[in-house]
C-alpha cells in the first residue's frame, strides 16, 4: 500500500493540472455556444433557398 | 422595500460610509453634510461623489434609495482626462445621432446602477446640465438616451457629470453588452469547473473512509488524504463560492437577509471546522459536502444563467435589428441615385431604397416595386409575405425578393417595432404578484431557518456537543429556500420568450398567469374572429339606381377610415362629387351635402332621423348601412366580413382547456347569430356598443369571473381594460396605446389557441414548483434538526431540489409543439 503515498499526491498535482486546462478551454471560448457547432455540421452551405433556421 | 430603509442606523453611522455602505477603514476622517447632519465617508472618492450630489440639491437620493450604490474607490482618478476623446466626431460617428442641426443624441451604457434611485439620481443631475436637452435611462437595459445642444455642452462633460456622482457611462455598443453577458457565463462557468473537478477527487478520498472497517486503513492514509481533500477544497472556497460571500455580505450590510446568508455561512463553518479537524488530527471532516454542495449550487445558477440569457437574446435581437444606414434616394421618381445616410437622420417623406437581403429601416409603404418579405422576427410568421405598390411594410422585416423604393411613414422612436420593444421592456418591468408573493415568502423563511438553526445548536449543544456542527451545517443547508425563488422567474422568463417567439408579446408581467385562470374568454367578432375586411354584398335601392345610390354614398364616407366605408368608397363608381360640412357622428353615422342635398349614410335609427318619418319596420332586405335624405330612406347597402379560417379553433381551443367563449359584437342579430352558430359559440350578445361590453364584463366579474378580452385593440379599449387580461390583435394603434396585456404579433387566432394551452401549462409548471419546493422544505428542515440528515444529504438534496426546479421550468421551451386542443388535461 506503500504506492498510495506515490499516488494521493499526484492525483493532487493531477486534477490542478486538468483545472489549468479548463481554464484554458473556457477562456478560449469552447463553452460559448453549446448548441451551434451541433447544428452548423448539419447545415448545407450551398443551398439556394435561404434557410429560416436561427442563424448562428 | 420602503424608501429610506437603507438610511445607515444612526449607531452604525460611525462604522460604515454613509454613500456606499462599505466600512470607514480605521485612522480615515472625512464626512459630509447630508440632511443636516456630518456623515462619515470611507474614501476621498465617496466624499467627492456625495460632495457633489448635495451641491447640486439632489441629497433626496438618500432618501429614495434602497440599495448602496457601487464604492467609486476604483472608479474616479483621471478617468476624466480621458473623457475628451469623445468629442471628437469620429469617435463619436458609431453612437452619436443628429437629430437635427445643433443636437446630438448619443446612447450610453451606465455602470453602477443599482436601484431605480440611480435612475432618478443620474436623470435628474444629467437634466440640471447646462445645454442637455433630454435624458432617458432603463432600468432594465442601463442604457441611458442623451440629447444635448452642440453650442453649450459637449459629450464629454456630461460623461463627466455622470462620474462625479459616481456612475460610469461608457458608449453603448450592443457588442459590449454581449461581451458583459458572455464573461458572466464564462466566469460561472469556471468557478463550476473548479467545483466540479474539486468534487470528483474530495469525493475518491472521501468514499474509502466512509468504507473502510477498522483496522484496513492505516492512520497515516487517512491523514494523507484528509490534507488532499483540504488542498482541494481551498481553491473551492476562494473561487468557486466567491458569489455566494458576495451576495451574503451585500445582504448583511444592507440589513436584508438574503437567501446567500445561510449558504454562505453553512460552508464557511463547516470548512473551518474541517480544517481545524484536519490540522489537530481530531475530529470529522466534512470537505466532501462543502465541495458538492457549492458544486451543486452553482451548476444551478449556471443553468438558470443560460436561460435568462436566451430568454432576453429575443429583446436583444430586435432591437438591434433595425440597420444603422439607408440609402436614401436622391431624387426620386426622377432618377435612382441613392446616397447612404444614417437610418436615425431618415425623415417622414424620405424614399429609400431597400434591396433584396438588405432589412426595411423604417416603417413605410411600398412606392415602387413588388417583392416577399419576412416578417419572421416580428411576428413569428415564416413564410415571405408578398408585397405590391402601396402595400406597408415594418421596420426589421427583411426584403427577400426585390428591390423596391419604400416611402418613409415613421421613424424613430413612432416605428411598430420599437413600439415592441418598449413594450417587452415595460413586461421585463414589471413584477408579476406571484413572483412578489413568493419572495416575500422566502425572505420570512431564511429569516426563520436562522432562527431554528440557532436554536438547533443550543438544544445539541445541550445534549451532545459533538454533533453540533455537523446538524446545523445540515440545517442551513437543507432549507436554502433557492428552489422556492427561483420556481416563479423561471417558468415566467421562459414562456415570455417562447411565447414572443410564435407571434405572441407579452406586454405586462401578470399576462401569462392571468390568462391561464381565465374563465371566460370575451370575443370582439369583427377584425377579431373576421377578417376585418368586410366587402359589400348587396345593395336595396328604392327609387334612385344601385350606381347612383353607392356614388352617393362613397361621396359622403370618402373621408371615413371606417371599415364599412372604404368597403362602399372600394365598390362605387370612380366619379365621386364633391362633399361638403361633413360632420362625423361617432357610433351612428356620417352626415354631409352632396349635391346641394343633405344625406347621412350610418345606422337605420340615425338614418331615418333625418326625414323625421319613422318607418315602423325596415324595409325588406336588411342591411347594416342605410343611406338617407330628407325626404326618406334611399338605398340600404347589406355588407359581408368573412370570418377568420382559424376562429373555429381557437373556440375549440377555448372550450379544451376548460374556457367559456363568449361573443360580443356591435353587429346586428342575424350576422352575429350566423358567426356564432358557425363557431359554435352558445354564448353570445349583438348590436353592443363598447360600454354595453364594458358592463356585460363587469357582470361576469361579479360574479367571481376571470375575463380574458380579445379584441382589436382599438375600438374596444374600455372593455380591454375592464378585463383582467386582454389580448389585442397586431396593429399600429394597438401597439402604440399599449392598452393590451398581450398582442397578437402574427395575426394567427390558431397562435392564440396555442397560447392558451401553453399558459395554462406554464401556469401549472409553476404550481409543481412550488409545490415541490414547499414541500421539501416542510420534509426536510424537521428531519435535519433532529439530527437524520448528513451535511452531504443535505448538499444533493438542496442543491438537487434547485436543479429540478430549474429543469422543470426548461420543459416549456423544449416543448416542440404545444398540442393545442387536448393539451390540458392530461
Amino acid at each position: 500500500m506503500d504506492i498510495l503515498y506515490l499516488l494521493i499526491p499526484l492525483s493532487v498535482v493531477l486534477v490542478f493540472l486538468i483545472g489549468i486546462v479548463f481554464w484554458w478551454a473556457v477562456r478560449s471560448g469552447q463553452f460559448d455556444d453549446l448548441e451551434g457547432p451541433a447544428h452548423r455540421i448539419l447545415e448545407d452551405d450551398d443551398r439556394a433557398e435561404p434557410d429560416k433556421r436561427e442563424k448562428r | 422595500m420602503s424608501s429610506g430603509s437603507i438610511a445607515v442606523a444612526a449607531g452604525a453611522a460611525d462604522k460604515l460610509c454613509y454613500h456606499c455602505g462599505l466600512p470607514v477603514p480605521s485612522g480615515v476622517n472625512l464626512s459630509v453634510q447630508i440632511g443636516g447632519e456630518a456623515r462619515a465617508m470611507c474614501c476621498a472618492g465617496c466624499e467627492a461623489v456625495a460632495g457633489a450630489i448635495v451641491t447640486a440639491g439632489l441629497d433626496g437620493y438618500y432618501e429614495r434609495r434602497d440599495r448602496f450604490p457601487d464604492s467609486p474607490r476604483e472608479a474616479l482618478p483621471d478617468m476624466v482626462q480621458d473623457l475628451r476623446v469623445f468629442d471628437r466626431p469620429e469617435v463619436q460617428a458609431g453612437f452619436v445621432t443628429a437629430p437635427s442641426e445643433h443636437e446630438r443624441e448619443a446612447s450610453l451604457i451606465l455602470e453602477g446602477i443599482t436601484c431605480p434611485a440611480c435612475i432618478w439620481l443620474n436623470e435628474t443631475h444629467v437634466a440640471k446640465q447646462p445645454g442637455v436637452t433630454a435624458i432617458n435611462i432603463n432600468y432594465t437595459t442601463r442604457r441611458a438616451r442623451v440629447r444635448w445642444d452642440t453650442r453649450s455642452t459637449g459629450l464629454s462633460a456630461i460623461l463627466a457629470a455622470i462620474h462625479a456622482i459616481g456612475y460610469r457611462a461608457y458608449p453603448y455598443d450592443p457588442k459590449s453588452l454581449e461581451a458583459a453577458q458572455k464573461r458572466e457565463a464564462r466566469n460561472l462557468l469556471t468557478r463550476l469547473a473548479i467545483a466540479g473537478l474539486g468534487m470528483m477527487q474530495v469525493m475518491m478520498y472521501a468514499v474509502p473512509t466512509y468504507f473502510a472497517e477498522d483496522g484496513t486503513m492505516t492512520r497515516d492514509i487517512e491523514d494523507l488524504m484528509r490534507w488532499a481533500s483540504l488542498l482541494l477544497t481551498v481553491p473551492v472556497m476562494l473561487y468557486s463560492a466567491m458569489p455566494f460571500y458576495r451576495s451574503a455580505l451585500r445582504d448583511m450590510l444592507a440589513r436584508r437577509v438574503g437567501m446567500d446568508v445561510p449558504v454562505a455561512l453553512a460552508i464557511i463553518a463547516a470548512f473551518i471546522a474541517s480544517a481545524w479537524a484536519t490540522w489537530t488530527g481530531e475530529g470529522e471532516v466534512y470537505f466532501d459536502s462543502v465541495v458538492m454542495f457549492v458544486f451543486l449550487l452553482l451548476g444551478a445558477r449556471y443553468i438558470e444563467l443560460r436561460a435568462r440569457q436566451k430568454a432576453a437574446a429575443h429583446l436583444e435581437v430586435l432591437s438591434r435589428t433595425v440597420p444603422a444606414t439607408a440609402n436614401r434616394l436622391l431624387n426620386f421618381p426622377l432618377c435612382l441615385n441613392t446616397e447612404t445616410v444614417t437610418a436615425g437622420s431618415l425623415g417622414v417623406h424620405d424614399q429609400v431604397l431597400v434591396r433584396p437581403g438588405e432589412t426595411f429601416p423604417v416603417d413605410g409603404r411600398i412606392e415602387q416595386g413588388d417583392t416577399d418579405v419576412d416578417e419572421s422576427l416580428l411576428s413569428g410568421e415564416s413564410r415571405p409575405l408578398a408585397k405590391k405598390e402601396g402595400d406597408r411594410v415594418v421596420g426589421g422585416s427583411v426584403n427577400r425578393g426585390h428591390p423596391v423604393v419604400v416611402q418613409v411613414e415613421r421613424v424613430g422612436e413612432h416605428t411598430t417595432l420599437s413600439a415592441i420593444v418598449r413594450l417587452m421592456e415595460r413586461a421585463a418591468h414589471s413584477r408579476p404578484r406571484l413572483q412578489e408573493i413568493t419572495d416575500r415568502v422566502a425572505a420570512h423563511f431564511v429569516t426563520a431557518v436562522l432562527a431554528v438553526a440557532a436554536a438547533t445548536a443550543l438544544f445539541w449543544y445541550l445534549r451532545d456537543a459533538q454533533q453540533v456542527l455537523p446538524i446545523v451545517v445540515a440545517v442551513l443547508i437543507v432549507t436554502c429556500p433557492c428552489a422556492l425563488s427561483m420556481a416563479t422567474p423561471m417558468a415566467l422568463a421562459v414562456a415570455t420568450s417562447r411565447a414572443a417567439k410564435q407571434g405572441l408579446l407579452v406586454t405586462r408581467g401578470h399576462a401569462i398567469e392571468t390568462l391561464a385562470r381565465a374563465t371566460h374568454f370575451v370575443l370582439d367578432k369583427t377584425g377579431t374572429l373576421t377578417e376585418g375586411r368586410p366587402v359589400l354584398r348587396n345593395v336595396t335601392v328604392t327609387a334612385l339606381s344601385r350606381q347612383e345610390a353607392l356614388r352617393l354614398a362613397a361621396a359622403v364616407e370618402r373621408g371615413s377610415e371606417h371599415p364599412l366605408a372604404r368597403a362602399i368608397c372600394e365598390a362605387a363608381p370612380a366619379s365621386v362629387p364633391p362633399a361638403e360640412s361633413v360632420r362625423n357622428f361617432p357610433g351612428h353615422g356620417i352626415e354631409a351635402l352632396v349635391e346641394w342635398r343633405r344625406l347621412r349614410v350610418g345606422n337605420f335609427d340615425f338614418a331615418c332621423e333625418l326625414s323625421q318619418r319613422n318607418p315602423q319596420e325596415p324595409p325588406q332586405g336588411a342591411g347594416t348601412v342605410w343611406l338617407a335624405e330628407e325626404n326618406g330612406l334611399l338605398a340600404a347597402f347589406g355588407f359581408h366580413d368573412a370570418l377568420r379560417a382559424d376562429a373555429v379553433r381557437l373556440v375549440q381551443a377555448i372550450r379544451a382547456n376548460g374556457g367559456q367563449p363568449i361573443l360580443l359584437s356591435g353587429d346586428n342579430q342575424t350576422i352575429v347569430r350566423q358567426a356564432a352558430e358557425t363557431l359554435g359559440i352558445r354564448e353570445w350578445r349583438a348590436e353592443m356598443s363598447p360600454e354595453d361590453k364594458q358592463d356585460y364584463v363587469k357582470r361576469l366579474q361579479a360574479q367571481g369571473a376571470v375575463v380574458a378580452m380579445i379584441g382589436d385593440g382599438v375600438n374596444d379599449a374600455p372593455v380591454l381594460a375592464q378585463a383582467q387580461v386582454s389580448v389585442a390583435m397586431m396593429s399600429g394603434a394597438a401597439l402604440a396605446q399599449g392598452a393590451a396585456d398581450m398582442v397578437l404579433l402574427s395575426g394567427r387566432l390558431t397562435d392564440l389557441a396555442e397560447g392558451i394551452a401553453y399558459t395554462r401549462r406554464t401556469l401549472s409548471i409553476v404550481r409543481q414548483n412550488l409545490a415541490w419546493a414547499i414541500g421539501y422544505n416542510v420534509i426536510a428542515l424537521p428531519l435535519a434538526v433532529a439530527g437524520y440528515v448528513t451535511p452531504w444529504f443535505a448538499g444533493i438534496g438542496m442543491a438537487g431540489s434547485s436543479m429540478l426546479v430549474v429543469l422543470n421550468a426548461m420543459r416549456l421551451a423544449s416543448e416542440r409543439r404545444v398540442r393545442p386542443l387536448i393539451a390540458v388535461g392530461d
